[in-house]
């Protein structure tokens, strides 16, 4: 007979080993699918996990995964803190969307000036406009007692319409013959989000997640409020006799999400994206959340999550025009990731115990 | 030539990055042209991407597959994914790549600017550069024809419209329709829903079942599923036209005719000029007279006279003889756009971001 039996603690060691685990299991199923589907299985797997890293146009791909997973870790690392102290924001999608817009809406207000303090001010209002927009599921929360999860989710597409309405309304570029989208900040040197080091991919976003990387390690490690937020997560009674005021909590958490979401979106749509148009949100927000529980919410954790995910997308990009591989597939292999860890999860948190014979 | 052909001039054009750019050059067989495609949706859509892929596969079979090699990309993101996509396609020595969404403009002329010999082509918009051309099609002409049949059909005398995004192509193809219509049957009315997507089939669905709840009989759609057709479908007595894709599987009724997108002459005309060498930059725009817009079949549920009309009309266009905007036509504002015989421009057409006379309601902006 084969028996899960609960450990007393999760196992420390397996919870590193498990999402390399999961990586694993994933390339050979995801082997298996695209071996079904007629297409060179270690190809595809090489193509996806080998080349964008160290094949023949790895100097161009390599600063795209910076591009890629900048705004996933940003993101991911607000999420996170609320994640471990059992707030649930999942509308960082619509965070990301509005600190694009605040941020994209000082530049546009202000163009053409040339000023040195135009970009700093659109760092401010972008994390700002995702700060704001985190505050409504949060004070409901405090004030209500709704829940956070319904209400952000739902602010998402409320966001999504605001967009839309920005993109054809009052951000239209007065001189893009009617068709929707904003200026392009790219061609606007005081607010373009340019790379640190031309070529790079390190633009300013990127710097400001690893940044923030930092900051949410010290924060979780050596202050008061992280380890308030640990053991809220952990051991929620015990938290509140311990003086967690839990309001505050979630103010904090949904803020600095909020405001951290805002960041990525106003550092995309000021350089890689350029414009606000219609479409501008391609769903960071939502990947995120999977980043950050790939990368156990752990400061480090989620940086090389982040990472990973972008070489999943990059990588299976890639394969989809080198191999002709649906576009599907790929999603599916990215699915696959996440439901592997889960699953391989188990093993942290119980052994597997094989006895012999009845124990009735 | 090989070296200079993938010549990549990003910011940090490395000595390390073009020594791997040489050596990858090696690996190309050049006797080959490679044709890059990125589309917005997945190629099975049932419209717009489908039928760019069609096209290109027409295009393949045309010239044959031992001097065209294919490569794509489906359900690319507009922005700076679209950027990376084309970016790969030329890395890996595509000699032409093909842009099919208008919000892929700007990444395009990012792309173009980087890989000066390799030529791109982008439909529906309007930026183009030395190694930039943008094509697009006068899809209001099928409209022409649409709106005849719709002013015929309709006994409710309301036609409910399912309109995409908000750019001076969707507000044309309105326009002509509802002129049309209007010009056989007086008392038309339209009735406009604003999607702000090109392709969601939910939301198409819902969209029509609103419109027939108003009364619309008649359901004309500028978006790609065939989600509004199969609303029709089962509200009954409601009719519609396959959009981009003839939608066949429609017919007889609902889908009572078509616009159908043909890219593939245009498409083999640009790659067999790529390979001849002779290929320019340009921004042009067809119509049924090249077959870049087609009408399908229209189907027995039409009676006979208002097929011939709708036919005689395509005819029309087709020779010249007749453009679907032609004074006396008014603004909404009851200002006058063009005098009596008087024929709309094409730079005017080209931005056209107003109602003409008798439509209610306001373009979205």
């Amino acid at each position: 007979m084969i028996f899960l039996e609960k450990r007393p603690q999760p196992s420390k060691t397996l919870s590193y080993i498990t999402p390399v685990l999961a990586v694993l299991i994933t390339m050979v199923a995801g082997g298996l699918l695209f071996a079904i589907l007629g297409k060179d299985p270690v190809a595809a797997i090489r193509i996806i996990f080998w080349d964008p890293l160290f094949g023949e146009f790895a100097f161009y791909y390599r600063p795209q995964l910076l591009v890629k997973g900048g705004p996933l870790i940003l993101i991911a690392l607000g999420l996170s803190l609320g994640f471990k102290a059992g707030i649930w924001n999942i509308g960082a999608e619509g965070q990301y969307i509005m600190g694009a817009i605040a941020g994209a809406g000082v530049a546009l207000a202000l163009y053409p000036l040339e000023a040195w303090w135009i970009f700093p001010l659109m760092i401010l209002a972008g994390a700002l406009g995702g700060w704001a927009w985190a505050m409504i599921p949060a004070l409901l929360k405090v004030k209500f007692g709704t829940n956070e999860i319904l209400v952000s989710l739902m602010l998402v597409y409320v966001a999504e319409n605001f967009l839309s309405a920005m993109a054809i309304g009052a951000m239209k570029n007065p001189e893009g013959f009617g068709f929707p989208g904003s200026r392009n900040l790219q061609q606007y040197p005081s607010a373009h989000n340019t790379e640190i080091i031309a070529g790079s991919g390190m633009h300013w976003g990127v710097a400001a997640a690893f940044i923030a990387a930092i900051l949410a390690y010290v924060l979780l490690n050596r202050h008061l409020l992280g380890f308030q937020i640990r053991l809220t997560g952990e051991a929620p009674r015990a938290a509140r006799f311990s003086g967690v005021k839990p309001a505050r909590l979630v103010l904090f958490c949904m803020g600095t999400a909020g405001a951290l979401a805002g960041l990525a979106g106003m550092f995309e749509v000021a350089g890689p994206a350029g414009q606000i148009t219609t479409g501008f949100n391609v769903g960071y927000g939502f990947t995120a959340i999977i980043v950050a529980f790939l990368g156990r919410l752990h400061p480090i954790g989620i940086v090389l999550a982040g990472l990973l995910m972008a070489l999943t997308y990059i990588g299976g990009e890639a394969a989809q025009s080198a191999l002709q591989l649906p576009a599907a597939a790929i999603q599916v292999f990215q699915g696959m990731l996440l439901f592997f860890l889960l699953a391989v999860d188990v093993l942290t948190n119980f052994r597997i115990r094989i006895t012999l014979g009845e124990t009735a | 030539m090989l070296l200079k052909k993938r010549s990549f001039l990003a910011g940090a054009a490395t000595a390390a990055a073009m020594t791997a750019l040489s050596t990858g050059a090696a690996f190309a067989q050049d006797d080959v042209t490679k044709v890059g495609f990125v589309y917005v949706g997945p190629i099975n859509d049932g419209g717009w991407t489908q039928h760019h892929h069609e096209s290109a596969m027409k295009m393949v079979e045309e010239i044959g597959s031992d001097k065209v090699e294919l490569v794509y990309q489906e359900n690319v993101p507009e922005g700076p994914d679209a950027e990376r996509a084309m970016t790969q396609m030329a890395l890996n020595g595509a000699d032409i790549i093909f842009s099919t969404s208008f919000g892929y403009m700007d990444p395009t002329v990012n792309v173009a600017a980087k890989f000066p010999d390799v030529k791109f082509e982008h439909a529906t918009g309007y930026k183009t550069g030395d190694n930039m051309a943008a094509y697009s099609a006068r899809f209001y002409e099928g409209r022409a024809v649409q709106g005849t049949i719709a002013g015929h059909m309709t006994e409710s005398n309301v036609i409910g419209y399912i309109a995409s995004v908000p750019i001076p192509e969707v507000v044309r193809g309105i326009n002509s329709a509802y002129l049309h219509a209007k010009k056989v049957n007086p008392d038309v009315e339209f009735k406009i829903i604003w999607l702000y997507t090109w392709m969601d089939p939910a939301k198409e669905a819902d969209a029509a079942r609103t419109l027939i709840e108003q009364g619309a009989d008649v359901i004309l759609q500028h978006t790609d599923s065939t989600a509004p057709l199969a609303a029709a479908q089962e509200a009954g007595g409601v009719i519609g036209f396959g959009q981009a894709g003839d939608m066949a599987e429609y017919a007889p009724s609902p889908r009572v005719s078509s616009i159908i997108d043909n890219w593939a002459p245009y498409y083999i005309e640009r790659v067999e000029a790529v390979m001849d060498g002779t290929w320019e930059s340009h921004n042009v725009w067809e119509g049924i007279d090249t077959g870049m817009v087609g009408i399908g079949e229209i189907t027995e549920v039409v009676p006979e006279d208002v097929k011939a009309e709708a036919l005689e009309i395509k005819d029309a266009i087709a020779s010249g003889e007749y453009h679907p905007f032609t004074g006396p036509i008014n603004k909404q504002d009851g200002s006058v756009w063009l005098e009596e015989g008087e024929v709309a421009d094409d730079g005017t057409l080209a931005g056209m971001m107003f109602y003409v006379e008798g439509i209610e309601g306001s373009v979205p902006q």
